[in-house]
């Protein structure tokens, strides 16, 4: 049991940075996470401790939001996030042998980051873009027609 | 006030209050509508949908939760087209629940059996998707298990808009949503304090206390016997043992909350080392005695001592975990009995300096407004009150206040305590400095022109002595003696000014200290020259410590006073109590608990009575203490367990616990309220006022009652303030004081429109500094207060092992700078000294605790704080200064080290 509020320091300077631009109201804090994410990349405990404790809000709250939405990671992610789609339609063309491949070559399963933190890798629901399936999304570039060596091809070229 | 409304629920004409819910009104009905989503005081959550209705002239099926009444609506509740609804949401529910019924101990106390029953389901159609048991066992007091969850949410809800304290919400979404303490980590490290609210709310087995296995035969409603909040009880019992703790929701004090104590703390009723026949010492050991020789040996010792020093070489320590009936015998037979009037308790330690104070100004030393009240106040002023860990429920109001009324909250307190994450302003005057604070605040008042000139025209005398007092004391003047900026001190005074409704609240940081009394007269000043006195939500409000201690001032537990306040020293009133009790009595008066350890040091007092204390571990300097207590030729004490105090006794008797006896007893409210009996006495344990008795009689003065509802008869003929109280008129809800005459409804707040004194008195109060300053020897200032999970000496606490998992012995806290500079570190074993005395605890490093400050709680006998303490006292009220003392610290063994820390 944690008897006391203790005022969180942080350590990370971009946290500090990041905080001093919101107000402490507590319609502040999707912006909020969503800025720290953007600067520190993803949302640490300690940065939900700040976070609360900047809006004056129970660190519980902050939990519930950062994971409801899938928006926001709870742990550090590779420098290169690979996601996969699985929607139906890349589904059906051959989604299910990508994320093996990928998750093969990588040596993680979706969801986890590699230990030199280089790739995350994800599975998606549907990017929209259901004309190229399978579909690939590297670092915000997309793929489409994907095939398993091309997916290895497109990973090695990264490392 | 609110407008009857009629309707009906499936042809039933049903009336309800403007503004009631569909719900609600056919719950008071005695109607039920299937919910699970919806409980009394939470807000209507929507998520279940099995609440809903069909009502004439609406589309669709409204929740009724979320649905007022109007006049003339027609409701359709248990009508198939809703039920076929309700039972497919019924069935997905089912779907996802684990159907272990027979081996749950919710079984026939689950709502969704209820709802399930209601619907005539018998087993659910859709493919069954069971989770296995999600536990979460880490709290001491209860266990989670996520599987039977079906997410209503109201454990998050109670947590974070009953409680205020948000440990828990709904984390993730879809089928991963799942009750979760940040980062789904143990519900043991979230800030959740144990006070069991989401408990009590769950409709399923989600949440269980551990230690109900079983269900009650039987229900007892009765009143907490640890603090001065008087939160309702219902002790649910089997076999003669307390199985099953329930809040109250008709209690007006706490409305069905608890906290942790009151909830999960009563192990000690039934703990196998309660006293259970009367001890004598025989050549230093105790021997069990029969009643015959206990009392014999008693009353024959009182004897001797009266006839060879007089009474006046007696005296007795009254008690304020007693119920107000054996309060009042206490004194009795110590005034009409032996003849003394050197009686007193244990408020000398936390509330005398209240008592005299408030006296003084307004003509009543109590609370003048009751808890509840603090939820309508628009700005509180909160000063030497740890609230949330003191007096948890009356917390629950003020956090109301802010969180869902908006008023302004204003802490001036030198550690960062739980209150200020809710606080506007938070000001941390340097332990001791509060009069000078005051002091500035109603400078700024009187020179900002914010009084309420109309109200110190009308009702007040003495403001020139305040003005000429308070002239030089600028926010200047005040920064360098309390450490808090200027400015801050000029916007808490505008703050407090400017409410509509301003309410002071204060406790121990305020009393225990040599200017005590100042202290709160400089509150009283502020209440009054703002005018925010003798209306509802506002008033200058001392929190009172104990469950009793309020009704053992009441009853006359004090050297002083007769019962209802009347003076020993004014003759008439004498006189009244002469005829009442048939014997004369002594005309002056007597001692205080201080004075009567000093007096026993001495050996002018020779003989000492106490009643379920323990100034072994309660009063400052214990070495002086205990050298007094040896140093008596006769000590007895009465009490439920064998105390630090009572080791030290010639004779020991057992006595009832609270939930072993009937009486009353007067909350923090001035609430007269009923404690009942629930279980058997162990052993040979005896009523405390049952053996006051037999000792009166055998001293000589005949006492007997068929009951404690006998003695509150008497007590109201002879305290007028209690003379319209009885068993009867209190069998539901208690009365609040003064209620002179049986017709009278009790009074809610104090001195509206005159003060009890006639006219309010301002005080000049100049500041003076507290008796012993740090300095280079012993650079610390020490303050000591309480911690939520233990109470007092712990002599009740340390009986539950969950409190001790939490709060284990012997916490200080102490500044990361402090620390830094003494080679400290957070779990080291140090030791801690003063001029009095040196012990042992564990370092917490927190930024709790202001620089130059370190704090200790006094319940533990490991490292008892008070033998740090200082015995120097407040000169009117005879207070001790326990807030202020100087010490040093340095690490005791560098290879001690705890892991809890
Ligand atoms: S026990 Fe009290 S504080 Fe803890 S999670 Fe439940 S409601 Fe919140
Ligand atoms: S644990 Fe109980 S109270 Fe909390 S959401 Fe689940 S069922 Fe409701
Ligand atoms: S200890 Fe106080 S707050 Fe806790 S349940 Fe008892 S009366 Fe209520
Ligand atoms: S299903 Fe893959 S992009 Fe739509
Ligand atoms: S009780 Fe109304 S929706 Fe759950």
């Amino acid at each position: 049991m944690r008897r006391s509020v203790t005022a969180t320091a942080t350590h990370i300077p971009e946290l500090e940075s990041v905080l001093a631009r919101y107000s402490r109201e507590e319609s502040q804090l999707i912006p909020l996470l969503q800025d720290i994410q953007d600067h520190v990349g993803y949302i640490s405990s300690e940065s939900m401790q700040a976070a609360a404790a900047h809006l004056n809000i129970p660190e519980s709250s902050v939990y519930g939001v950062v994971t409801f939405y899938s928006q926001f990671y709870l742990t550090r992610q590779g420098r290169h996030k690979v996601r996969v789609c699985q929607g139906t339609a890349c589904h059906v063309r051959g989604a299910g042998e990508i994320i093996r491949a990928v998750s093969a070559r990588l040596g993680i399963k979706p969801g986890e980051t590699t230990k030199d933190f280089e790739f995350s890798v994800e599975r998606v629901a549907c990017f929209g873009s259901c004309a190229l399936a399978p579909v690939m999304v590297v670092n915000e570039k997309v793929y489409g027609n994907v095939t398993p060596e091309m997916a290895i091809r497109i990973l090695d070229e990264l490392t | 006030m609110s407008a009857e409304l009629t309707f009906t629920i499936d042809g039933v004409s049903l009336t309800a209050p403007k503004g009631d819910t569909v719900l609600n009104a056919a719950k008071a009905a005695g109607i039920y509508i299937p919910h699970l989503c919806f409980s009394e005081g939470l807000k209507p959550y929507g998520a279940c949908r099995l609440c809903i209705v069909e009502i004439d002239g609406v589309r669709g099926m409204p929740t009724s939760c979320a649905t007022q009444v109007t006049d003339g609506m027609v409701v359709h509740n248990d009508v198939d087209s809703v039920n076929r609804v309700r039972r497919m949401v019924c069935e997905m529910l089912i779907a996802d629940h684990p159907l272990v019924c027979l081996s749950c101990s919710a079984n026939m106390n689950c709502r969704l059996q209820d709802v399930a029953a209601f619907l005539g389901i018998k087993g659910s159609r859709l493919r069954r998707m069971v989770r296995k048991p999600i536990v979460d066992d880490s709290n001491p007091f209860y266990t989670r298990d996520l599987s039977k969850c079906i997410l209503c949410g109201l454990c998050t809800r109670s947590c974070h808009e009953l409680r205020g304290v948000g440990a828990i919400e709904i984390a993730g979404r879809g089928f991963e949503s799942r009750i979760a303490a940040p980062g789904d980590g143990p519900v043991r490290d979230s800030t959740c304090n144990s006070c069991g609210e989401c408990v009590d709310r769950c409709p399923v087995n989600a949440l269980w206390a551990k230690h109900e296995t079983l269900p009650p035969t039987a229900t007892v409603r009765t009143t907490c016997g640890y603090c001065g909040c008087g939160c309702g009880l219902e002790l649910g019992t089997r076999g003669g043992k307390i199985v099953r703790v329930r809040g109250d929701r008709n209690a007006p004090s706490n409305h069905g909350s608890l906290c942790v104590k009151g909830r999960f703390g009563l192990d000690f009723v039934s703990a196998p080392d309660r006293l259970t026949t009367p001890l004598i010492k025989r050549n230093g050991v105790f021997e069990e005695a029969t009643w015959e020789e206990a009392l014999d040996l008693v009353a024959t010792r009182l004897c001797e001592i009266k006839e060879k020093h007089g009474p006046d070489a007696l005296a007795g320590f009254s008690s304020a975990k007693c119920t107000n009936e054996e309060n009042y015998i206490f004194q009795k037979l110590f005034r009409a009995g032996i003849g003394t009037n050197n009686v007193d308790h244990c408020a000398r330690l936390c509330h005398a300096s209240t008592v005299a104070g408030l006296a003084r100004a307004f003509g009543s030393g109590a609370m003048t407004n009751p808890q509840s009240e603090f939820e309508h106040a628009d700005c509180i002023f909160v000063t030497g009150s740890n609230t949330t860990e003191a007096h948890p429920i009356t917390a629950i109001s003020i956090i109301k206040a802010v969180v869902e009324n908006g008023a302004t909250l204003i802490v001036a307190d030198p550690r960062r305590i739980e209150l200020t994450r809710y606080a506007t302003l938070h000001i941390r005057q340097r332990s001791g400095t509060d009069v000078a604070l005051f002091n500035a605040m109603i400078n700024v008042i009187i020179s900002e022109e914010l009084g309420d000139d109309a109200f110190i025209q009308g009702r007040t005398e003495g403001v020139e002595a305040l003005k000429a007092c308070v002239a030089d004391c600028t926010p200047e003047w005040a920064e360098p003696i309390t450490g808090i900026p200027a400015d801050k001190i000029r916007e808490a005074a505008r703050l407090y000014a400017k409410a509509e409704r301003g309410s002071i609240a204060y406790s121990m940081g305020i009393t225990q200290h040599t200017t005590g009394t100042d202290n709160v007269l400089a509150l009283a000043n502020l209440a009054m020259v703002t005018g925010n006195i003798g209306r509802p939500s506002t008033g200058v409000n001392p929190l009172r410590g104990q469950n009793n201690v309020q009704g053992a001032c009441d009853l006359g537990a004090l050297p002083n006073k007769y019962p209802g306040y009347q003076d020993v020293t004014d003759p008439k009133i004498r006189a009244t109590f002469e005829t009442a009790w048939g014997v004369p009595l002594s005309p002056d008066n007597g001692i205080t608990v201080t004075e009567i350890v000093n007096a026993a040091d001495s050996g002018d007092i020779k003989g000492l009575y106490v009643m379920g204390e323990n100034p072994m571990l309660s009063d400052p300097n214990l070495n002086h203490v205990e050298h007094a207590l040896m140093n008596l030729e006769f000590l007895c004490v009465q009490d439920i367990f064998m105390t630090e105090t009572a080791e030290l006794a010639d004779v020991v008797l057992p006595a009832a616990s609270f939930a072993e006896k009937d009486g009353t007893v007067t909350n923090t409210d001035r609430r007269v309220q009923r404690v009942r009996t629930a279980v058997p006495k162990p052993g040979e344990a005896r009523d405390d006022w049952a053996i006051l008795c037999d000792i009166a009689t055998r001293i000589g003065y005949p006492m007997s009652y068929a009951s404690p509802s006998q003695i509150l008869d008497e007590i109201a003929t002879v305290s007028p303030i209690y003379g319209g109280i009885s068993f009867e008129r209190i069998e539901e809800v208690g009365l609040q004081w003064p209620c002179p005459d049986k017709d009278h409804p009790g009074t809610p707040f104090l001195h509206q429109g005159e003060f009890k004194r006639g006219k309010g008195k301002f005080h000049a109060t100049p500041f003076k500094v507290a008796a012993e300053e740090p300095d280079s020897d012993y650079p610390l200032l020490l303050t000591t207060g309480r911690y939520l999970y233990h109470w007092h000496t712990r002599t009740m606490t340390s009986r539950t092992k969950g409190l001790e998992a939490i709060c284990p012995p012997t916490p200080i806290e102490i500044h990361p700078d402090d620390a830094a500079r003494a080679g400290i570190q957070h779990g080291d074993v140090i030791e801690v000294s003063s001029r009095r005395g040196t012990i042992e605890a564990n370092a917490h490093v927190t930024d709790r605790s202001p620089r130059g400050t370190v704090f200790m709680a006094f319940h533990f006998h490991e490292g008892a704080a008070n033998r740090l303490t200082i015995d120097a006292v407040d000169p009117i009220a005879k207070i001790p200064e326990f807030k202020v003392c100087a010490v040093r610290i340095r690490t005791a063994d560098p290879t001690k080290k705890t892991d809890d820390a």
